[in-house]
């Protein structure tokens, strides 16, 4: 430690010792991407402890779900992470079928990928243009934005909600899409496709980016494992596991015959590596700029799932089934699944005394297991770094405090 | 893998440990006597074939049925039952872990049922753990840092426990 102090020239009140300060930073700071409080106990500009306060959104929706059945509770699985529901909606009804041993028709299943991918570029636009928010540049924000929009227009046509959706339920979807809607989906791709450049130009190969990310907030595999840390968080540790193709069969069946590569860095390569900016020489794997270039890469991978489920949906020519009963009754048993939503793993466990009411449910949050290692994270780094750390992270409290 | 020799290397490494399994359920389980919680844990982390080294999820379920109708016809005792989701990230198998513990210490309402923490195994277990105590009421032994998560430090009760009732009035906000 002492010989990683003397290297670093960051630090240049190496021997002048200050008092400890305790700074809070939020509930309502623009950089903790929600109600999320730390208390940062900082010598001078360094951080030797942080500890994160949360609770400020809880709703106890794991009670609620005692007293509603397992379709009613789709809507208070939208407010967990409002970001991405069309995928939380998709967790929840596949745990809930795994229970019930329900398998969806052909045609519903092709739509759930396609509309499951969708959400999770709009997830990882999110996180990309707050992360660049979180470092003090304002247009890569407006970048995204503007294509979320696009992505919040087709599904408000699909579903009639634009960020609550109960889209995806128990047994299928509520709808199937209108007339003209894969059109316009494609035309969005194609218009997408080039854009993405402009965002590794303004972020990914940025100096300034770079530079503010890389080497910052280094996490080993072990540790991220251990800290039962998911989705690009632990994949930017170079951990090669994605629940879409090593989860469970009724998860990973949905995705059966669709090519896709998992983005993550093996043997000192990302997957067609050859189409991105090269990774800056300064980054190690595990840093804040790993992270971001993981969720990066997973939006041309959605991309490309889109494509293929847009054509085997059209090719469905069979019909799409409706959704199981309100008031469905549910076979004693409980059952778990994790599935790979855009902040990482989320899991379901039902509970079922056999009745339509689940006798409990819980909603196991990757979110909240991401957010549980900052403060290993942020052990010794300076002030200005903690927002850069916490938002590689890409939290989203209404999973967190559920 | 998790097929019938895992149990037993499992009972032949920590005899007594288990006290009963279903390794053909939906997720395959295992119940563990709660003194034994901690080694099996590192058992199943360090030992065993496949190691689980990732700690997924801990869920607390109030086995309390606060209806006394309903509670002459429910077939189990009333007792607060510890589900631990354990995962393999090299392997790529699950496990579950079943623990069963009494409503309260002793039977004595407000004493909170006891068992071993396994944030030493793990160190992601501290807030999963935390949960449970805040939400559930279980008190878990060793943890280095047992405090309520997601509600105020001043909150009364466990909310997810079964017979839980609303406060009337938090602070001068009106609660039911």
């Amino acid at each position: 430690m002492a010989q990683l102090i003397d290297d670093d020239p960051r630090i240049i009140e190496f021997d002048v010792r200050t008092d400890e300060m305790l700074v809070n930073m939020g509930p309502q700071h623009p950089s903790t991407h929600g109600v999320l409080r730390l208390v940062l106990r900082t010598d001078g500009e360094i951080v030797s402890e942080v500890e994160p306060h949360i609770g400020y959104l809880h709703r106890c929706a794991e009670k609620i779900g005692e007293n509603l059945t397992a379709r009613q509770w789709i809507p208070y699985t939208d407010r967990m992470d409002y970001l991405a529901a069309m995928n939380m909606n998709l967790g929840w009804s596949l745990a809930v079928e795994k229970l019930m041993q329900y398998q969806v028709s052909e045609r519903a299943r092709h739509l759930r990928v396609l509309i499951a991918e969708m959400g999770r570029i709009a997830s990882h636009l999110v996180g990309m243009g707050a992360y660049g928010l979180d470092l003090g540049t304002f247009s890569p924000f407006l970048y995204a934005f503007r294509e979320r929009e696009k992505i919040l227009d087709l599904f408000e046509e699909a579903c009639g909600a634009r960020l609550t959706y109960s889209y995806i339920t128990v047994g299928g979807l509520t709808a199937d899409l209108p007339p003209g809607w894969l059109r316009k989906c494609e035309e969005f791709l194609d218009q997408f496709e080039p854009v993405i450049q402009e965002y590794h130009a303004l972020l990914t190969t940025n100096a300034i980016f770079v530079k503010r990310t890389a080497a910052i907030g280094v996490m080993s595999p072990e540790l991220a494992i251990e800290y039962g840390c998911s989705g690009p968080v632990l994949r930017g540790s170079g951990v090669d596991q994605d629940m879409r193709r090593d989860g469970e069969s009724i998860y990973t069946a949905m995705y059966d015959g669709y090519a896709f590569e998992v983005a993550v860095m093996k043997n000192g390569h990302y997957p067609r590596d050859h189409a991105y900016p090269p990774v800056p020489s300064d980054t190690v794997i595990g840093d804040c700029w790993h992270r971001f270039f993981v969720r990066m890469l997973e939006v041309v991978q959605s991309m490309d799932l889109v494509r293929q489920a847009i054509d085997r949906y059209s090719a469905c020519k069979g019909p799409l089934g409706e959704p199981v009963k309100l008031t469905e009754k549910i076979p004693a048993g409980d059952a778990y699944l994790e599935t790979e939503c855009p902040k990482g793993q989320m899991g379901f466990y039902l509970v079922s005394d056999g009745s339509a009411i689940p006798w409990r449910v819980r909603a196991r949050s990757s979110s909240f297991s991401n957010l549980a290692v900052t403060h290993e994270l942020c052990r010794g780094c300076l002030i200005a770094d903690v927002p850069a750390i916490v938002g590689s992270l890409d939290i989203v409290m209404g999973e967190i405090d559920r | 893998m998790r097929g019938p020799g895992f149990l037993e290397q499992l009972e032949h490494a920590l005899p007594g440990a288990v006290s009963g399994s279903r390794l053909d359920a939906l997720d395959p389980w295992i119940e563990v006597n709660p003194e034994r919680v901690v080694d099996v844990c590192r058992w199943l982390r360090e030992k065993s074939e496949v190691r689980f080294d990732a700690l997924e999820c801990i869920t607390a379920i109030d086995w309390f049925e606060p209806d006394p109708k309903k509670a002459a016809k429910v077939t189990w005792q009333p007792h607060t039952e510890l589900v631990y989701h354990l995962w393999s990230t090299a392997s790529r198998v699950s496990i579950v872990l079943k623990v069963k513990l009494p409503r309260w210490k002793g039977d004595v309402p407000g004493q909170l049922p006891e068992v071993a923490s396994v944030s030493g195994v793990w160190r992601g277990a501290n807030w999963h753990e935390r949960e449970v105590y805040d939400l559930s009421g279980v008190m878990f032994t060793g943890h280095p840092d047992l405090r309520r998560i997601l509600c105020p430090e001043d909150w009364e009760g466990y909310p997810l426990r079964k017979d839980y009732e609303q406060p009337v009035e938090y602070h001068g906000i009106r609660g039911r």
